[in-house]
């Protein structure tokens, strides 16, 4: 009998979770992923102790779902994404993926004190293009503004820039990819990255 | 004040000057790109091997209450200039937080050591001289990278050589207590971008220039208060 309930209960709540992931609105679904994240990482020390296993493993569950990675690499790009072929910016994307995944991971086990404030969303019924204002508290500091440009896409809203404190993380590395793809070409860029990528992760 | 912080930031001042006086300039941001790399390098050099080694056994040994009490401590005088700033930029409300922060915390806060008022719900901010320079018109001039001390710019420096010379910590005459809160506060200071520096390793292609890219546009968006026009795209 109880197992019936509970599947029951289960399945609602799948049900529930697949409706919320279709409609669920920028700044609700921003809110939602912040408060999982971070109790997350308050109920686990081995993230907080910065396992890298687990907290990539949480990144990639939990996160990088709302990311759009190809609308991101094409920001960080510029005008130089129409001139690389559909394979290149294929690569570029994965290996822009990988280079931010392995950032927020050295990042996110600092987080376990963070309080997150939401404010409230700015925007019309029909936009498909917001931004989602938030700011981090940390104990004895001053709050620190993280802003995500979220557009509208057929599998819910997805995030294609994160600005924190106004540094944006994908437009602040235009202008050293504009001269990487000056001087060596996009496969230069490619390069690149994939070099960055295969080095030691930073403690 | 100690008249070799004095000397040093004098020297910095001619330094500056001398700087901007020979820009001849491969980029608008940075025309001394070549020198602060060199300046980048000595820091990567001196910082990694002494300064951040200290660091972090500072972390691994002091428990986090402790340090806390130190960075409160150093952030009360921080409240103190931002209030100060605040007050220059036209922002009185804000200001009124930040004296008041400092009022509790410098009293039953203990110097400051027990940031009381944000558990009352006053809430941090942080401003400083650059910022208000910034307000007030100065346009940032030409970036600089001083080794142990970071990226800054002409206007930013000029700031904090302001703030050194009306630091509180400069007035007390027993100087070798002086000399220990100056040596801690940068301690503290160091010890609290361990974590920020992680994420320019994870995340720089070139850590000169992601750090020099994001160090400017942070300064900007706080110039702003948060909204800037936006930039126009360089080429």
């Amino acid at each position: 009998m109880i197992y019936r309930w509970v599947s029951i209960l289960f399945a609602a709540a799948l049900a529930l979770t697949a409706q919320a992931q279709a409609q669920e609105a920028p700044d609700a679904l921003v809110k939602r992923v912040s408060e999982d994240v971070l109790q997350t990482i308050r109920g686990d020390k081995d993230l907080q102790a910065g396992n890298q296993a687990k907290v990539k493993q949480l990144i990639e569950s939990k996160l990088a779902p709302h990311f759009d990675f190809a609308r991101m690499t094409a920001l960080a790009m510029g005008r130089n994404w129409r001139s690389a072929t559909p394979e290149q910016q294929k690569t570029l994307s994965d290996e822009f993926r990988t280079l931010l995944v392995r950032t927020y991971s050295g990042a996110l086990s600092n987080y376990r004190d963070n309080t997150m404030d939401y404010a409230p969303l700015r925007s019309n019924p029909g936009d498909t293009d917001v931004i989602v204002r938030t700011s981090v508290r940390r104990p004895g500091q001053a709050p620190v503004q993280i802003d995500y440009s979220m557009a509208k896409t057929p599998d819910g809203w997805k995030a294609y820039d994160v600005i924190v404190a106004g540094v944006s993380l994908v437009t602040n590395y235009r202008d050293e990819f504009n001269d990487a793809i000056k001087s060596s070409g996009v496969d230069g860029l490619v390069k690149m990255l994939a070099d960055k990528n295969k080095g030691p992760t930073p403690k | 004040m100690n008249s070799s912080i004095r000397r040093i930031a004098s020297t910095l001042a001619v330094a500056c000057v001398l700087l901007a006086g020979c820009a001849g300039t491969p980029s608008r941001v940075d025309p001394f790109e070549p020198w602060n790399r060199a300046m980048y390098s000595v820091h990567e050099v001196v910082d990694g091997n002494v300064i951040k080694p200290i660091a972090q056994t500072y972390v691994k040994v002091t428990p986090e209450p402790v340090r806390t009490g130190v960075s409160n401590f150093y952030g009360n005088i921080d409240d103190l200039f931002t209030g100060i700033n605040h007050v220059l930029q036209g922002k009185k409300e804000r200001a009124g937080d930040d004296f008041g922060r400092v009022l509790l915390n410098s009293t039953f806060g203990i110097l400051g050591i027990f940031d009381l008022a944000s558990e009352m719900g006053i809430t941090k901010d942080k401003t400083d001289f650059g910022i208000t320079f910034g307000k007030w018109g100065a346009p940032q001039g030409p970036y600089l990278f001083v080794p142990l001390f970071g990226p800054t710019t002409v206007r930013d420096g000029t700031g904090w050589v302001v703030r050194l010379y009306t630091g509180p910590i400069g007035y007390i005459d027993n100087v070798p207590l002086r000399n220990w809160l100056i040596a801690l506060g940068y301690l503290d200071t160091r010890a609290q971008l361990l974590s920020a520096e992680s994420v320019l390793d994870a995340a720089a292609l070139d850590k000169y220039r992601y750090l020099r890219n994001a160090y400017l546009r942070a300064r900007r968006y706080q110039v702003y208060d948060g909204k800037p026009p936006p930039e126009e795209e360089e080429e």
